[in-house]
């Protein structure tokens, strides 16, 4: 075991495309542990200088852990997508920051040597398990009011994100919504959306095979006078839609990640390296603030400040926990370094895959940007949290000069 | 809406009993920018335990989303179509079901020529068609696929095939003309006849491809994806697809079909028209245009869709698929017991293949015993040896092997039954000895260890009548070699259980064998049979019939062996053992030989020699035997007594109970003396022939079961 840490660079991602939840949706009679394995089986056709046989774990999120999202995930998916038996895996949950923490908890392994290559990533088929399927919640909850009903309720605690920050108007949530389904539509039209997904074959008994290749949520061409009229289905008079907030949704995302060395030697790509992460908790009943205490967690941990970061892409679970946090770090509504492309409010967030999908599209940034030097992923957890993590263009000219500590 | 459901009942020739396949048509963006591929799933709507196969509905159904995609493809919205089957099924081919409810030519080569004006439009629709082959394919199931402009196939395909020519039919929906014309007639020979002759071989998605069968392969994980990848390239052009060109020339297609011809003479003698239709056909695909090729298949169908030799073919295909896995007039499986630990007594051959195979199949200990150390030891032995070969073979794992090993031990005492849930002995074939194995056995097994005997003639009720418990002794008679041979005959004695009934069954289907329940007789079915119907091959030869004469009398049937060759096999010692038993039981109708008697005495193995080019000949010292008899009988003659014996016995048979009805009969032949579907067994054959009206003064099966419907 080496004496220091190593760099841990983010290969590549890819994700299926979203689909709606339910009985009409896109994935209605498609397995979620096979759209993990197409996204497997793409990283993999993807990097074919890497050996199977040198991926050394196989994280998947989901926040469901029973039948087809069950039997332990990622060991399963890796053997369903033909990974050398030799390859091991795990199933990993924080709830809608699944693969985010598959993702830093692996990364955390390479950098201590237990890893060079593995693959991180998460699911959530929410039309086959509703949240909160099959929980029980302990009755001490409401006995001793550790925490308020509402916090198991993802739109309530958005709700009550709104009654903390009262200048947060439904009117800037809408008009926060309807820039995402604008920026998304712009991303689609100029194929910068299509090039990382992979197209999943699906079946349905009564239509026959048919080909996802596009996400189903977006909503291109949403004006505010549509959003205006929709209900507030979590509270009489409320603020929050189905307008200004992500969907029931369901996906899967994976990505590789490896030593700076390993990368280097196997000659896959580094496109962003890891800097460092923070996970921190707020009260549940409010768990859209997350965002913000892990991002200064974060911040502190890599001696880095707010205004060093180039390119945000915070998970959009809610136009008001987005706000919240461009409220606290003063940044702009419309700032065009947060979400290019739009977010999970026009694409969706199927709960434990979205954390691989936001590093997925900010590697595609550092791209086009190479001015940025450090960009942001972040995103609100259910049950009172926020994850956040930190990562460095390797197309900027001062790469790999005096880093931050990390 | 009562309107419309009648227009379409009109129009949709559905039979009733058909689960119509449907065409589900839909819309897929290809990758790369490639366009729109209208992509038709073939699904019954059922589950994977029923396969989706074609009927006139079916047909019909895929005829009316071909003409929805061929206008579209005119109007320019699509630039490919696609062809693929519900989950571990593309398509299991016709549904045969109906075509035996077929009763005229007509009919007959109407539908050989529906489906060949539904399947050709894939071949002509403006646009490129691609058979993505998913799972299963077999006969019209790849005939559809080979309809279409391109082919992948999954590298999970466990099946594919045409096994139509095993039936007693052809692949008449295309098959042997676009099949040779797309991988040769060598190639193709092998797919339409050797294999379908071979027990219906089938070959997997990777020995398809290798073929040529398929253009591209692709694992199953995301097959059909990656398919639709490929065929974006393939229309975008940026693949190419390369076929071997078919080398034309006569003497080339002639070779395969003589080589192919050589294959069909070996197993059905000429006999059953199906594979010599198909060779035909084959000679016919190199030169003809595809119209002629096609109604040369229509023409071919329509003979063979009402020949006895098919109607007999699907009734045992059914019988050996359907039957055998509900074995008529068992108890119920509840009742069996579990059976975790076997004892074998006996450790010869026959006992210790026994032995193999229930440790194999039952994976429980299985002990031997016999009365010497030096005859336990050779048993084990034996056993450890083929647990060693398949492990050489790669057959089973290392830790399979070693599992098999420790499971299989020996010992002198029977004393190591003590924890048996059954026993099962294989000793000699005699009363007294049997006997007394099983009453040393009943003293130190349970009192509801199952007493299993693998009697081959002897009475299971006598057998047990001194056991204090009779009701534990059931009859369980394997046919050799005991690994291969899919027949066991299970015995029911006058006091026998339906506990030790039913575990019987239930042991014979983990061993994966198909099991017929029968009396307790002589000979029980098989060896009755056989014995009785050879009995009249030596009495001929008893007579004075040339023994070249008698052997070649049953020519005509096809069957898997002449009788001297069968009798080279069961050994003339062993023949005669069973003979004499029947001829005390039935002195009547079972005649001793002289000719048999002799040539066991004499210790010869076999009535014919072996000439060093391979050529069977009579040598002096089985000449010396031959009865002076001065009544020689005409092959005619041997052959309609042998069958006119068969058909007596079997009467016989029938009216005493001893199966539950004739299909057993078949089955048993079929399985037990691997007689030939296109006989149906026997009794179908039996029938057709007029034999069995002439003898028993009735047809065995009804008009309509194993022949066309009246």
């Amino acid at each position: 075991m080496p004496g220091s840490l190593r760099d841990v660079v983010f290969v590549d991602g890819v994700r299926t495309p979203f689909g709606k939840a339910g009985e009409k949706g896109l994935y209605a009679q498609t397995r979620a542990d096979d759209l993990v394995v197409k996204c497997i089986r793409e990283l993999m056709r993807r990097h074919p200088q890497l050996p199977p046989e040198r991926i050394d774990d196989v994280a998947i999120a989901a926040t469901t852990q029973i039948g087809d999202q069950g039997l332990t995930i990622g060991r399963m998916a890796a053997l369903l997508a033909g990974l050398p038996k030799s390859v091991p895996g795990f199933a990993i949950d924080r709830m809608c920051a699944g693969a985010m923490t598959a993702v830093t908890t692996t990364a955390s392994g390479i950098a201590c040597g237990a890893y060079d290559v593995v693959i991180a990533g998460g699911v959530e088929h929410m039309g086959h398990h509703p949240m909160g399927e099959g929980v029980d919640p302990n009755p001490r909850i409401v006995a001793e009011r550790l925490v308020d009903t509402s916090a198991l309720v993802m739109g309530q605690t958005a709700e009550n994100v709104h009654d903390r920050y009262p200048e947060i108007t439904k009117e800037r949530c809408d008009a926060y919504a309807v820039a995402s389904q604008a920026r998304l539509a712009a991303a689609y039209a100029a194929g910068r959306i299509q090039r990382d997904l992979v197209p999943v074959a699906t079946r349905h008994v009564e239509q026959g095979w048919g080909l996802a290749t596009a996400d189903e949520p977006p909503r291109p061409g949403t004006r505010m006078e549509d959003l205006a009229t929709l209900k507030t289905p979590f509270r009489p008079h409320g603020r929050v839609t189905a307008g200004n907030a992500a969907g029931l949704n369901d996906g899967a995302t994976a990505c590789l990640l490896a030593s700076a060395d390993t990368a280097a030697e196997l000659g896959l790509p580094a496109r962003m390296r890891l800097v460092g992460y923070a996970f921190a908790g707020v009260e549940p009943e409010v768990m859209g603030v997350g965002p913000v205490p892990s991002t200064e967690k974060a911040l502190a941990r890599t001696g880095l400040t707010i205004d060093d970061i180039g390119l945000f892409e915070i998970n959009e679970a809610f136009a008001v926990q987005v706000l919240a946090f461009l409220d606290h770090f003063g940044i702009k509504d419309d700032d065009e370094r947060v979400n290019p492309d739009g977010g999970a409010i026009a694409l969706g967030h199927p709960l434990a895959s979205s954390g691989v999908r936001l590093m997925t599209q900010l590697a595609r940034h550092f791209e086009t940007n190479p001015q940025v030097r450090y960009g942001l992923t972040t995103m609100c957890i259910g049950i009172g949290m926020g994850g956040s993590v930190i990562w460095e263009n390797p197309n900027h000219s001062d790469f790999g000069k005096e880093r931050p500590a990390a | 809406m009562s309107t419309q459901t009648e227009t379409r009942g009109a129009s949709t020739p559905a039979a009733p009993q058909e689960v119509v396949t449907q065409a589900l048509v839909r819309d897929v963006q290809l990758p790369g920018g490639a366009g729109v591929m209208a992509l038709i799933t073939m699904d019954n709507g059922r589950d994977h335990t029923r396969p989706t196969s074609f009927g006139p509905g079916g047909l019909a159904a895929m005829d009316a989303a071909l003409t929805r995609v061929t206008e579209r493809a005119a109007a320019g919205e699509i630039v490919a179509v696609g062809l693929t089957g519900k989950p571990f099924f593309f398509c299991a081919g016709a549904d045969l079901t109906l075509a035996a409810t077929t009763r005229t030519a007509q009919e007959a080569e109407q539908a050989g020529q529906y489906g060949h004006a539904v399947f050709r439009r894939l071949g002509e629709l403006g646009v490129p068609s691609f058979a993505f082959v998913n799972g299963v394919a077999l006969g019209g199931g790849v005939e559809v696929a080979l309809h279409c402009t391109y082919r992948t196939i999954s590298g999970g395909v466990p099946a594919l095939g045409l096994p139509e020519v095993f039936l007693g039919l052809i692949p008449g929906w295309g098959g042997t003309y676009l099949l040779p014309n797309l991988v040769g007639p060598a190639k193709a020979l092998e797919i339409i006849i050797a294999n379908p002759l071979n027990n219906s071989r089938t070959i997997s998605g990777i020995e398809a491809h290798r073929a040529g069968i398929a253009d591209a392969i692709f694992e199953p994980a995301d097959f059909l994806e990656q398919s639709l990848v490929w065929a974006a390239a393939v229309l975008t052009g940026q693949i190419e697809v390369r076929r071997p060109e078919i080398d034309r020339d006569e003497a080339v297609w002639e070779a395969a079909l003589a080589e192919a011809k050589k294959v069909a003479d070996g197993k059905v003698n000429g006999v059953a028209p199906a594979p010599y239709e198909a060779l035909d056909l084959v000679r016919l695909a190199r030169t003809a245009d595809r119209d002629a090729g096609f109604a040369a298949e229509d023409a071919a169908i329509a003979r063979l869709i009402l020949s006895p030799e098919f109607r007999s073919g699907l009734y045992a295909f059914n019988l050996v698929n359907k039957r055998a896995k509900r074995p008529a007039g068992a108890p119920s499986r509840d009742l069996a017991r579990p059976v975790t630990s076997v004892g074998v007594v006996g450790a010869g051959l026959m006992a210790s293949q026994m032995a193999l195979l229930f440790a194999r199949r039952l994976q429980v200990p299985v002990v031997l015993t016999d009365l010497d150390q030096e005859r336990v030891d050779k048993g084990v032995a034996y056993v450890h040896g083929e647990v060693e070969k398949l492990l050489a073979k790669g057959r089973i794992s290392a830790d399979a092997a070693s599992r098999l090993t420790g499971l299989v031990t020996g010992s002198t005492d029977k004393g190591a039954f003590a924890g048996a849930d059954v026993v099962i002995e294989a000793v000699f074939e005699r009363m007294d000895v049997k006997k007394q194995v099983f009453a040393e056995v009943e003293a130190v097994v349970a009192e509801d260890c199952i007493l299993m005997t693998n009697t081959s003639s002897l009475s299971i009720t006598e057998m047990a009548a001194d056991l204090k418990n009779p009701e534990r002794v059931v009859g369980f008679h394997f046919f050799n070699p005991v690994a291969v041979m899919p027949l066991v005959e299970i015995v029911k004695g006058e006091r026998t259980s339906d506990v030790a009934l039913a575990t019987a069954f239930a042991v014979g289907a983990k061993l994966k064998k198909s099991c017929v329940l029968v009396k307790d007789a002589p000979a029980f079915v098989v060896n009755r049979l056989l014995t009785r119907f050879m009995g009249e091959v030596l009495a001929a030869v008893d007579a004075g019939t040339p023994p070249e004469v008698a052997d070649t009398a049953l020519d005509p049937l096809g069957l898997p062996m002449t009788p001297f060759t069968l009798l080279q096999l069961v050994g003339p010692a062993v023949a005669l053992h069973t003979g004499e038993t029947l001829h005390e039981a039935f002195p009547e109708r079972f005649g001793t030989s002289t000719f048999l008697a002799r040539i066991a005495e004499a210790g010869l193995p076999a009535v014919w020699s072996t000439a060093a080019d391979g050529k069977p000949y009579l040598s002096d010292q089985v000449a010396a035997l031959l009865p002076a008899g001065g009544t020689p009988l005409t092959v005619e003659q041997v052959r309609s007594r042998a069958l006119e014996a068969l058909a007596e016995e079997i009467g016989i048979m029938l009216s005493d109970g001893l199966v539950v009805g004739p299909e057993d009969i078949d089955l048993c032949m079929l399985l037990g003396a691997g007689w030939p579907f296109h006989l149906g067994g026997v009794t179908p054959y039996l029938d057709r022939s007029g034999i069995a009206e002439r003898v028993v003064g009735r047809r065995f099966l009804p008009q309509g079961v194993a022949s066309v419907p009246a």
